[in-house]
């Protein structure tokens, strides 16, 4: 993952040390950045009801090494605790939840820190925030009372802070992150196979001479030097014959491509004891993929689009780079080179040299990138030249999250962007009736939302559906009801039966999404969902809604 | 060792909010075929049988190769283990009463990031022991036994006695394994012989849990060709021709080691081990000006380590539970419920949003060991039957490592015991045509992995 220098320290004798073997494997997931932001993150959980799914979320981030945590929870243990969170056990009977709650969770791992609150009548949930170090991230989870959820809107807005609704009953839940304002992921950790970016059809001078000399007189090359040509020269070699032959122009259209790629089929030899060169078999399956022309991809493009609401002063440093790397992109035509080039079959030597030839390419890039950067933060603010190194290796891949849609799309968050989703699902669930695909879990949303509103454990399929409606006010037409209702109907019936009450699977299976998510967010690797994921129990699925 | 059994109506008070789901048939159930009243006491009787990891081995591939993910985010099935801890909290917590335990496995510092009924003081212990007691005192009337030991060490009769068992193997053998004897004790004459397999498996963030039940649908031995066995970096490079830092490290690994034998045997768990090797790796990258080997990467390649987070297998496990329960309460649809269309397998992507694909894998009906009808295999009749043998680790629908060989009642190789290996030696240098097999010819496989399996194939000349 992490490039290591070339006149690397001597090695240690010792081995890892004992932090580092326990968090061995997420290390490899996130490394050691990625750690540290988890070690320096403040979690606040707002509990309630059943308690156990924001319960068992905590357990996913305290067993990675987050830094703090604080439970709130105004309840006592009870005896329907025992039989649903495993955190709790016979000895915290008629105790305060969240004192339990924190110390048996802190058991999980003693290098985090723990606190629980209330601890006195006085003690709220305001009180708890006013005083607390900043928190990282806040989640908390129904039923939450209005007073403590209104408290928690407006630190979250007041400090910027992720906020998670987190709703488990019965087979079913959903959890809904809403993040401060537009949110960049830079480090998306794409699949290997699409990172390839080897600029064939726009080579620089150096790739250009070297895949010239290597194929100067390559019918005259021996058979083991013509075998271990790397494809990349190979394909450099044939693009020029084929311009050669075509008016300058490179194979654009997919017949052209796959001419193309048997012409290279046909150039490998076969008078040798495998019957044809696995460096050519290389070459010709990657013309499809390497053989195209540019495109801006869409989320690197919805960046450099991005409409800024307030001046440069304010902004992070991601737009000040994305600003260089938009400035690169309108002089050059083409993006910073992220410089990997996958393995290929060649001789040590001259692959590692080919290797240094798209490293200098991006490291000259990134460089260009940086100076740009700079001037644009001007004098008073320094640009990191790692985090600009971040940005031109992963400029392909770069995300946003939580943007406003604009245009016709209503706010995220309000009633009528509720109604939006609804009617565009519904419409869907019409063609998926038809080809046989899963159907549209948004009833199963509405449903939950429907029972947190009626708020009352004793609430039946009738209130649950009635209180859905209020919450989509009377917009929709009767037939549009229509559709919903037999849907929401069988959702609201089997939602009824839990009473209000957690199943400890689901709440389990729900807990490690959100501790998934938070991570993502802390770490600020990987793609985090935008912004509402449902899981339904029953059919062992889940499905993301951008409300 | 078990709890104090919970009063009565204590009992009721705990377990409320199951109560309230599971003895109650909800939308998707006809209430006509559900009787609540009797859920709570058949749960309570059932034996539930968990599996964790079985061979104290890491699966043995040839020479790393570094995992890449694939265009398609779901075409592979994937296992490392470590979801015993999980599975034992989800199964205590769902009101099953009566667990058993099967995990060979002692405790490591590396798994301490998730398996979380473990402390660092509790390192070399048993998994199964420590997480049996663990749980047993947290959750009140739920005994469970622990069996440090290995699926193989057991019969079909110790596995008659459970009515539901629950996978989180860390290796594909185990799994068939496990899968081959649950599909071999099942008689349609007798419904209680037929034990539902629920199996799950993460990767990072990735996992998939999936329902069989045996005979009923498709099994794991169907669902084989998912785990294409990733191809082995050529020999020729790792000799002469290393271009990434892994290549040098299966160098040392492979080659080194065997020249130089620096210790007697190879322990990946010896720091000492992996130190010598690492700097073997680094040795060599430095002839080849190749960077990026450290300690870590080392590891990884010799190990064949697969990155783990609680959050992950916490999804996985969770799901498996889920089925688990509504299996044995009959309260909701569950996963592999026998019909057209009706799933049996769900996959999961958390590193890029959610995603998750819910789908019926079929039946094959020339699967070697629930099928009808014999496997066609494609091969040349110029092959000598050694050819053919080694042909059968790599092939995606057989993955055989040890196969003995008969055709049609007439033995070709046996790979055990030692004198009818002798005996059979000879047949390996002949072709298949001089052993007298033609197209059609059908070929009964057996391997020892896999006893009381024999897998049937259908010859088809190429």
């Amino acid at each position: 993952m992490t490039e290591i220098v070339m006149d690397q320290t001597p090695p240690i004798l010792q081995g890892p040390s004992d932090k580092e073997r326990k968090y061995d494997r997420q290390l490899r997931l996130w490394a050691a950045s990625g750690q540290a932001a988890l070690e320096s993150a403040n979690i606040l959980l707002v509990n309630s009801g059943a308690g156990t799914v924001g319960v068992e979320t905590l357990k996913n981030l305290i067993l990675p090494g987050i830094g703090r945590f604080v439970i709130h929870d105004n309840a006592l243990v009870d005896e329907a605790d025992l039989g649903v969170n495993f955190f709790l056990d016979d000895s915290c009977y008629g105790k305060p939840r969240a004192q339990c709650l924190a110390s048996l969770l802190g058991e999980l791992n003693p290098e985090v820190d723990g606190d629980w609150s209330p601890k006195t009548k006085n003690d709220t949930l305001g009180s708890l925030l006013k005083k607390s170090p900043l928190f990282t991230a806040i989640m908390y989870t129904y039923p939450i009372n209005h007073v403590e959820l209104e408290s928690l809107e407006q630190y979250s807005k007041e400090h910027k802070t992720p906020l998670i609704a987190i709703h488990s009953t019965g087979f079913y839940s959903y959890f809904t992150i809403r993040l401060p304002g537009t949110f960049p992921i830079v480090d998306t950790h794409p699949d290997e196979t699409a990172t390839t970016d080897l600029r064939l059809l726009s080579p620089w001078p150096e790739l250009v001479e070297f895949a010239k000399t290597m194929t100067k007189d390559i019918d005259s090359l021996d058979n083991f030097e013509h075998g271990h040509l790397p494809y990349v020269v190979i394909l450099l070699h044939y693009l020029d014959k084929w311009k050669a032959t075509h008016n300058g122009t490179y194979p654009s259209t997919y017949k052209e491509k796959t001419e193309f790629r048997q012409l290279v089929r046909d150039a490998a030899r076969t008078d040798n004891p495998e019957g044809g060169e696995e460096n050519f078999d290389e070459a010709a399956a990657a013309v499809l993929k390497t053989v195209a022309p540019f495109s801006l991809p869409s989320g690197l493009k919805e960046v450099f689009e991005y409409e800024h609401k307030g001046p440069i002063q304010e902004r992070s440093t991601f737009w000040i780079i994305a600003d260089a790397v938009k400035a690169f992109y309108t002089n050059h035509g083409s993006l910073p080179l992220p410089g990997n080039v996958p393995d290929m079959k060649a001789q040590s030597k001259v692959y590692v040299q080919l290797q240094n030839i798209y490293k200098a390419k991006a490291r000259k890039d990134a460089a260009e990138v940086l100076q740009t950067a700079q001037a644009i933060a001007g004098t008073g603010r320094k640009v990191d030249p790692a985090e600009v190194d971040l940005f031109c290796k992963n400029a392909a891949f770069v995300k946003l999250i939580n943007v406003e849609g604009g245009g016709d799309t209503a706010p995220l968050g309000s009633k009528e962007r509720l109604q939006q989703v609804l009617r565009q699902e519904m419409a869907n669930d019409q063609v998926a009736e038809m080809t046989l695909q899963p159907m549209s879990l948004f009833p199963t949303y509405l449903a939950l939302r429907g029972l947190a509103h009626c708020g009352n454990a004793s609430s039946d399929k009738t209130q649950i559906v009635e209180a859905v409606k209020s919450l989509l006010s009377d917009n929709l037409s009767s037939e549009e009801y229509g559709d919903l209702n037999e849907k929401l109907g069988n959702v609201a019936e089997d939602l009824a039966r839990a009473e209000y009450g957690e199943l400890h699977n689901i709440s389990a299976l729900t807990g490690g999404m959100v501790a998934q998510e938070m991570i993502k967010i802390i770490t600020k690797q990987y793609i985090p969902i935008d912004n509402t994921c449902v899981f339904d129990g029953i059919r062992s699925r889940t499905q993301v809604f951008h409300v | 060792m078990s709890s104090p059994e919970v009063l009565p109506d204590s009992e009721a008070k705990r377990w409320k909010y199951l109560n309230n789901v599971r003895t109650r048939p909800g939308a998707f159930v006809d209430p006509e075929e559900f009787d609540g009243s009797t859920v709570v006491e058949n749960m309570n009787k059932i034996k539930i049988l968990q599996v964790i990891l079985s061979t104290g081995s890491t699966p043995s591939v040839c020479v790393y190769q570094p995992i890449q993910a694939e265009a398609d985010t779901f075409s592979r099935v994937i296992g490392a283990g470590g979801l015993g801890c999980e599975i034992l909290k989800n199964l205590a917590l769902s009101g099953f009463k009566d667990i058993s335990v099967i995990d060979m496995d002692t405790i490591d510092i590396s798994n301490l990031n998730r398996q979380f009924l473990f402390r660092h003081a509790d390192v070399g212990k048993f998994k199964a022991e420590v997480a049996a007691k663990f749980v047993e005192r947290r959750v009140k009337g739920v005994k469970i036994t622990p069996y440090n030991c290995k699926i193989q060490d057991f019969d079909e009769d110790f596995y008659q006695q459970f009515q539901i068992v629950v996978c989180g193997l860390d290796s594909i053998e185990a799994r068939r394994w496990i899968n081959a004897t649950l599909v071999n004790m099942a008689n349609c004459e007798n419904p209680d012989s037929m034990k539902p397999l629920i199996d799950g498996g993460t990767e990072g963030f990735k996992g998939q849990a999936r329902v069989i039940l045996p005979t009923m649908g498709s099994c794991i031995e169907c669902q084989l060709d998912m785990h294409a066995p990733r191809a082995a970096v050529p020999l020729c490079t790792l000799a002469s021709i290393p271009r990434q830092p892994e290549h040098c490290i299966e160098w040392a690994h492979v080659i080194a080691w065997d020249k130089e034998k620096p210790f007697p045997q190879l322990d990946k768990d010896d720091p000492e081990h992996i130190t010598w090797l690492y700097q073997k790796a680094l040795e060599r990258a430095k002839e080849f000006n190749i960077s990026g080997i450290t300690y870590s990467l080392t590891q990884g390649v010799v190990k064949n380590i697969i990155p783990a987070i609680a959050a992950t297998n916490s999804v996985i496990a969770a799901a498996c539970c889920n089925e688990a329960l509504k299996i044995a309460s009959s309260c909701a649809p569950f996963l592999g419920t026998p019909g057209e269309g009706e799933p049996n397998y769900m996959m999961y992507s958390g590193n890029d949003s959610i995603y998750t694909y819910t789908f019926k894998h079929e039946q094959k009906e020339d699967c070697p060991v629930c099928g009808m009808t014999a496997r066609v295999l494609k091969v040349n009749p110029k092959w000598t039957l050694e050819e053919l043998i080694e042909s059968f680790a790599t092939l995606p629908e057989a993955q055989l490592k040890k196969p003995s060989v008969r055709a049609e009642g007439k033995t070709l190789y046996m790979q055990l015991p030692p004198n009818l290996e002798e005996q059979t030696r000879p047949n390996l240098e002949k072709t298949l045509e001089q052993l007298g097999l033609t197209e059609g010819t059908e070929l009964a496989v057996t391997d020892p992995a896999f006893v009381g399996v024999v897998f049937n194939f259908s010859l088809k000349f190429a």
